[in-house]
């Protein structure tokens, strides 16, 4: 299958709300997941007969599970307040991206079945019996959200598109219409301990032959234990850290940090991964099963502290669910999480972000850096959705904005913030998060990255940026491929911990 | 008594029956509905206090709208507060001997609607001139804001160009409140005023009006952000635990 050509979307000066085109991204269809991925995760592959029954009881079943659902499908008033917050509007113009509209899609279909006005004048309040042609509807605009969340910030009740995106995806996989790209990462994690398939014997392969790159590249023999039983800390980062580029440099970065505070850490063959596309498809047990896999191998190699690498939802699933998942965190009262709890050094938090570890060590003296080791560089950093507006890092609000910052400054010298409507909880999406970053989608992507394209853009002609850091794997690949059709160098785009690593002083 | 004034009596013991069971079926249905994972939007306040201090500001100055767009927030806010202090106005006719903050009140409330109907003239206008506005309005959306509208102008109509009995229309009100029904003063612009009330009252619980309660059960709005040290699960999920 062949993805349609497209046209890249022209930078102006500023970020523009467009006029709205309807129907101009209608035909945009990811890949559907093909049985053998539909048979593993334990839906249907095709479309039943009963699917519309399927559809509707599992509806029924979400908002019976999540307030959140009921409360947001209710409480909108179509003010349009969120009608132009979008990147995928903004970058496509096609009205069904808008935020209000992308719910109206379910809430047309929740109105006519489960309200009484909706059931008594349907054509009053819009509300709509489910159709095929709506189900592919869902198929093709829930595929076009990476559940950013930044309408809810801008939303008067705090409605999240993002609760809605993931109950549609999760009734389309209830009637049989999964996402390859999502549901293919949900079978390899499960199977295989990584989204990207990589197995043990081939992980450990990799380790060995960083360590002799780092050892080769400063003389200095920084290990990259995995599976060591008794280690402090266990880090738990996406897999895209061991095979591509940028983001290998900060998983060097990481083992720097590590080797110079004199942290005795391991990966872990098991849990080999920090992404959890569970939250994507929003169904609680497949995240759950997913952030088991790092409860078990705490458990298995006795660590004392848990710390998580740079991925942006990873760091949202750890900070905000894991505690309630897994039971990583504190304040557990039941035997499930007290066993885990007892084990963890509580002078630490849990999970801990690798930025707020690294930044500690640096404030208080325990590693050195020499910033001047990064002055080739200009610098701006890219808040990540699911770190900005799903989780926070230090013990104060925004947090997670001024720790990943802190730490920048104190390895670099020449640093510039984007314009103040495109950071921290206003930050735009890369365009590749929440189950988008797939081939299939590359229209969406390369559409959706607009805003932060010409954000950035603007820094580059006013401070001659030429380095964006980013703390999201999927923030690093999407910007790699997508930034470069805005005329800008792939190498631009990186890690924080690879300005870390370029910095630190080893002994 | 006369038959219209038994329709509206009728009629208000009916509005205000489906408004109260409505919302409190809705407030129920909400607050027996688990919110599972902890979702507030970041950065959130980490304590209780923090949260009602979040809640207040969006309930008392539309905070989000306010960062959000400065039109709907303009017109949005005249409407919410005009409406307050109207309705605080209208407390008169309820209460015997009338409190104290309600006679202070009665100067702004009575141009207060003014604010009330600039508002809602505003907010209608977006619908017809803003493209984005215009693509997501469904009929319901602009009925409703023609019956508040309608609303505003029967009662500025009292107010301000055709005064109506009002001291049999509280004596109405009471006798509705204590059950011993008084005559209605049969002025068509008042009779046009309470349908449409009672009507809004009616379908409050069915409608999108139900954002009022809805704010208060927004998990991205009333969460405390703690989850690293409390462990938060829901019943449902609790169950999940055991199998382990």
């Amino acid at each position: 299958m062949a993805v349609a050509e497209f046209d890249i979307p022209e930078m102006k000066d500023d970020i523009e709300i467009p006029k709205l085109r309807e129907g101009v991204m209608s035909h945009i269809k990811s890949f559907p997941a093909p049985k053998s991925v539909q048979d593993f995760m334990g839906y249907p592959h095709e479309l039943g007969e009963d699917w519309k029954e399927r559809a509707i009881d599992k509806m029924g079943d979400l908002l019976g599970k999540y307030r959140s659902l009921k409360v947001f499908l209710d409480a909108c008033v179509h003010c349009g307040a969120c009608t132009d917050k979008c990147h995928y509007y903004l970058g496509t113009s096609d009205p069904k991206n808008m935020p209000v509209a992308r719910q109206d899609l379910m809430r047309q279909v929740y109105r006519r079945y489960f309200t009484t006005a909706g059931k008594l004048f349907p054509k009053l309040v819009g509300a709509k019996d489910l159709t095929k042609e709506i189900l592919d509807d869902w198929y093709s605009y829930y595929h076009q959200c990476s559940e950013c969340r930044r309408c809810s910030v801008y939303c008067p009740y705090g409605i999240d598109t993002a609760e809605i995106t993931m109950a549609g995806r999760e009734i389309l996989n209830h009637v049989g219409m999964g996402q390859k790209y999502s549901n293919e990462i949900l079978g390899k994690v499960q199977k295989i301990g990584n989204n990207l398939g990589l197995p043990g014997p081939a992980l450990i392969d990799t380790l060995e032959g960083l360590e002799e790159d780092i050892e080769a590249d400063t003389g200095v023999p920084v290990k990259m234990p995995i599976d060591v039983k008794g280690a402090e800390v266990l880090l738990i980062t996406p897999s895209a850290d061991f095979f591509s580029e940028p983001h290998v440099e900060s998983l060097i970065g990481y083992a720097k940090v590590f080797h110079a505070a004199g942290i005795n850490w391991t990966l872990s063959t098991h849990a080999a991964e920090a992404g959890n596309f569970g939250l994507f498809n929003g169904n609680y047990e497949t995240m759950r099963k997913v952030a088991m896999r790092i409860r078990d191998a705490a458990l298995e190699l006795g660590v004392k502290r848990i710390v998580v690498g740079e991925c942006g939802h990873a760091w949202r699933v750890a900070y905000s669910f894991w505690n309630t998942l897994t039971g990583i965190g504190y304040g557990g009262n039941d035997p499930f999480s007290i066993e885990l709890q007892k084990q963890l050094d509580p002078t630490y938090p849990q999970p801990q972000h690798i930025c707020e570890l690294t930044n500690d060590l640096i404030k208080s003296g325990r590693i050195k850096v020499d910033p001047s080791m990064n002055d080739d560089l200009i610098v701006t950093y890219h808040d990540s959705c699911n770190v900005a507006r799903a989780s926070r890092m230090g013990t104060e609000p925004g947090g997670q904005f001024t720790i990943p910052r802190e730490l920048i400054k104190s390895v670099v010298n020449n640093f510039h913030n984007m314009a103040d409507d495109t950071i921290y909880e206003a930050t735009y999406c890369c365009g590749g998060g929440g189950g988008v970053l797939t081939d299939d989608l590359m229209e969406v992507r390369v559409k959706g990255a607009l805003p932060r394209a010409t954000a950035l853009n603007n820094v580059v002609k006013e401070y001659q940026v030429n380095f964006m850091a980013t703390i999201c794997a999927i923030c690093k690949a999407q910007f790699t491929k997508v930034l470069p059709k805005y005329g800008f160098d792939m190498s631009m785009v990186g890690g924080v911990h690879q300005l870390v690593s370029k910095a630190i002083k080893l002994d | 008594m006369s038959t219209v004034t038994m329709i509206y009596a009728g009629m208000f013991y009916i509005a205000t029956f489906l408004l109260v069971v409505g919302l409190v079926y809705k407030i129920f249905d909400y607050s027996r509905t688990p919110a599972p994972l902890v979702i507030p939007t970041t950065p959130a306040p980490t304590t209780r206090t923090g949260v009602v201090y979040r809640m207040a500001k969006e309930v008392v100055v539309f905070e989000s709208l306010f960062k959000s767009n400065k039109w709907i927030w303009v017109f949005g806010w005249l409407f919410h507060f005009g409406l307050l202090l109207v309705l605080a106005r209208h407390l008169r006719y309820f209460t015997q001997p009338v409190w104290f903050w309600v006679d202070i009140v009665q100067p702004f409330g009575k141009y207060a609607s003014i604010m009330m109907v600039a508002g809602l003239a505003g907010l209608l206008a977006r619908r017809f001139v803003v493209d984005r506005v215009r693509y997501i309005s469904t009929p319901s959306d602009y009925l409703m804001l023609v019956l508040l509208i309608a609303i505003g102008v029967s009662g500025m109509l009292m107010t301000f160009v055709a005064h109506t009995d009002i001291i049999s229309l509280k004596e109405f009100f009471m006798g509705l409140m204590y059950l011993d029904i008084q005559p209605l003063p049969q002025d068509p612009i008042l009779m046009v005023h309470l349908a449409l009330v009672a009507s809004l009252m009616a379908i409050f619980p069915i409608s999108k009006l139900l954002h009022a309660p809805g704010l208060f059960f927004s998990p991205t709005r009333n969460q405390v952000d703690n989850p690293r040290e409390h462990r938060h699960v829901a019943a449902w999920a609790a169950r999940l635990d055991q199998n382990n």
